[in-house]
């Protein structure tokens, strides 16, 4: 035991000699650090930043039509910002929507899962017709839920 | 050796200016007047950054000139100076869209001449749709219209034909026919600003197709030789032209 934190303490002296090898060899400037000055000016080489250049390729009186869509596109991507705000205003109404339509959506694949549990449960009464699956699982569905719901214990 | 007193830049807006200028910027900018700047700061809100285009150079107080042309400015967006200096050499510039033509297929790489001093390489997947079996059709002298991604002194330039969320966008190799014919830079600009007048009225003429590169490189296919070169003559020569020499020979041609 005594040899294992001899050795610990060994290395630990070991490794501040090292550190203060290293650290004597290691270059550092002796000049005070610099006061960063907050600069604000960018430099910049392309005049693409500068001025307000339009896209480079053109096509006049339908000579091709694919450029002429590119240009009214490609133009048009600086005024899309100004555009965004009422794209989000459509938006909103059309997730109403998808919130209506999920709605019906998770009840029809929830249906799907259930038929078939349903399915072993109507075998086993036999009143109720295998053809007629549909009602059959609207019948016995609240029947059998209230006895397939998780019962919470009451503490 | 003598300091020179620099001038304040919305002075020379419009303006010749010639290298060697310093130009003094307004006093929130400077880093000179540390207590003004405290003072300017405390009350308006923090500044955006200060653009400092093509033609100038940070320089301690300023903006220093390095070309010689006029001094332009745009207060939008934090401003921004820049020198509109005229030039028929093509430097290559990060993000610059440029007409390219294909000198070399080599292996993955295509090597393009896009007038610079060093032809740039574009990687055979750069373009839309490209994959390791799915080659791009692109064969030794063809026009291919491309973007920088690299373009620094040190190094070859690079260029790619999609964008950043890997669209193609308009680029890619340029069809067959047309003319391709080289002016000066600042033409191009000229050419490239909205609504410009020498387009307007050209594309009333005829039903025409161009392709501008950055690197003074104008590409222009109409129906008829003749029509296309009569576009290339009037690109040419509006540079030199005023304005209403040009609307003469284009009613010229409108009426023949």
């Amino acid at each position: 035991f005594m040899q294992r934190g001899l050795d610990s303490q060994t290395k630990k002296q070991l490794e501040e000699e090292e550190k203060k090898i290293i650290s004597e060899e290691h270059w550092y400037l002796d000049v005070p650090d610099l006061k960063e000055k907050e600069s604000c000016i960018i430099e910049e080489r392309s005049f693409l930043r500068c001025e307000d250049l339009v896209y480079g390729r053109m096509s006049f009186k339908g000579f091709n039509p694919e450029v002429e869509k590119l240009m009214i596109q490609m133009n048009s991507k600086c005024k899309e910002e100004e555009v965004e705000e009422d794209d989000k205003m459509e938006a909103d109404v059309s997730d109403e929507e998808m919130a209506r339509r999920y709605e019906t959506l998770v009840g029809t694949i929830g249906k799907k899962f259930l038929r078939k549990r349903d399915q072993r449960v109507l075998k086993d009464d036999d009143e109720d017709e295998d053809d007629e699956v549909e009602e059959g699982n609207s019948n016995t569905r609240p029947s059998k839920r209230a006895k397939k719901m998780f019962l919470k214990p009451q503490d | 050796m003598a300091a020179e007193r620099g001038v304040a830049a919305e002075a020379l807006v419009g303006q010749v200016v010639l290298p060697g200028d310093l130009l003094l910027l307004p006093a929130h900018y400077s880093e000179d007047a540390e207590g003004e700047r405290l003072r300017l700061s405390a009350g308006a809100a923090p500044q955006a950054r200060l653009l400092c285009g093509p033609g100038l150079r940070r320089s301690g107080a300023g903006l220093l000139v390095t070309k010689c042309g006029l001094l332009r400015h745009r207060p939008a967006g934090g401003g921004a100076y820049w020198v509109d200096s005229q030039q028929k050499r093509y430097v290559p510039v990060k993000g610059d869209h440029v007409i390219g033509i294909v000198t070399i297929k080599a292996g993955d790489v295509f090597r393009l001449d896009v007038g610079g001093s060093e032809p740039a390489s574009l990687s055979y997947l750069a373009f839309e749709g490209a994959t390791k079996r799915n080659r791009p059709n692109v064969q030794v002298g063809d026009l291919v219209y491309g973007q920088f991604v690299v373009a620094n002194k040190d190094m070859e330039p690079e260029m790619v034909c999609i964008d950043s969320s890997g669209k193609s966008s308009g680029m890619g190799v340029i069809g067959q026919d047309g003319f391709l014919f080289k002016v000066s830079l600042g033409l191009i600009r000229k050419l490239l600003a909205p609504k410009c007048e020498i387009i307007q009225e050209l594309s009333q003429l005829y039903p025409f197709e161009l392709v501008l590169g950055m690197n003074g490189r104008i590409w222009v296919k109409a129906k008829t030789i003749q029509q296309t070169l009569i576009i290339v003559n009037i690109l040419e020569a509006c540079e030199y032209m005023t304005a209403e020499q040009r609307k003469q020979a284009l009613a010229k041609l409108s009426g023949n």
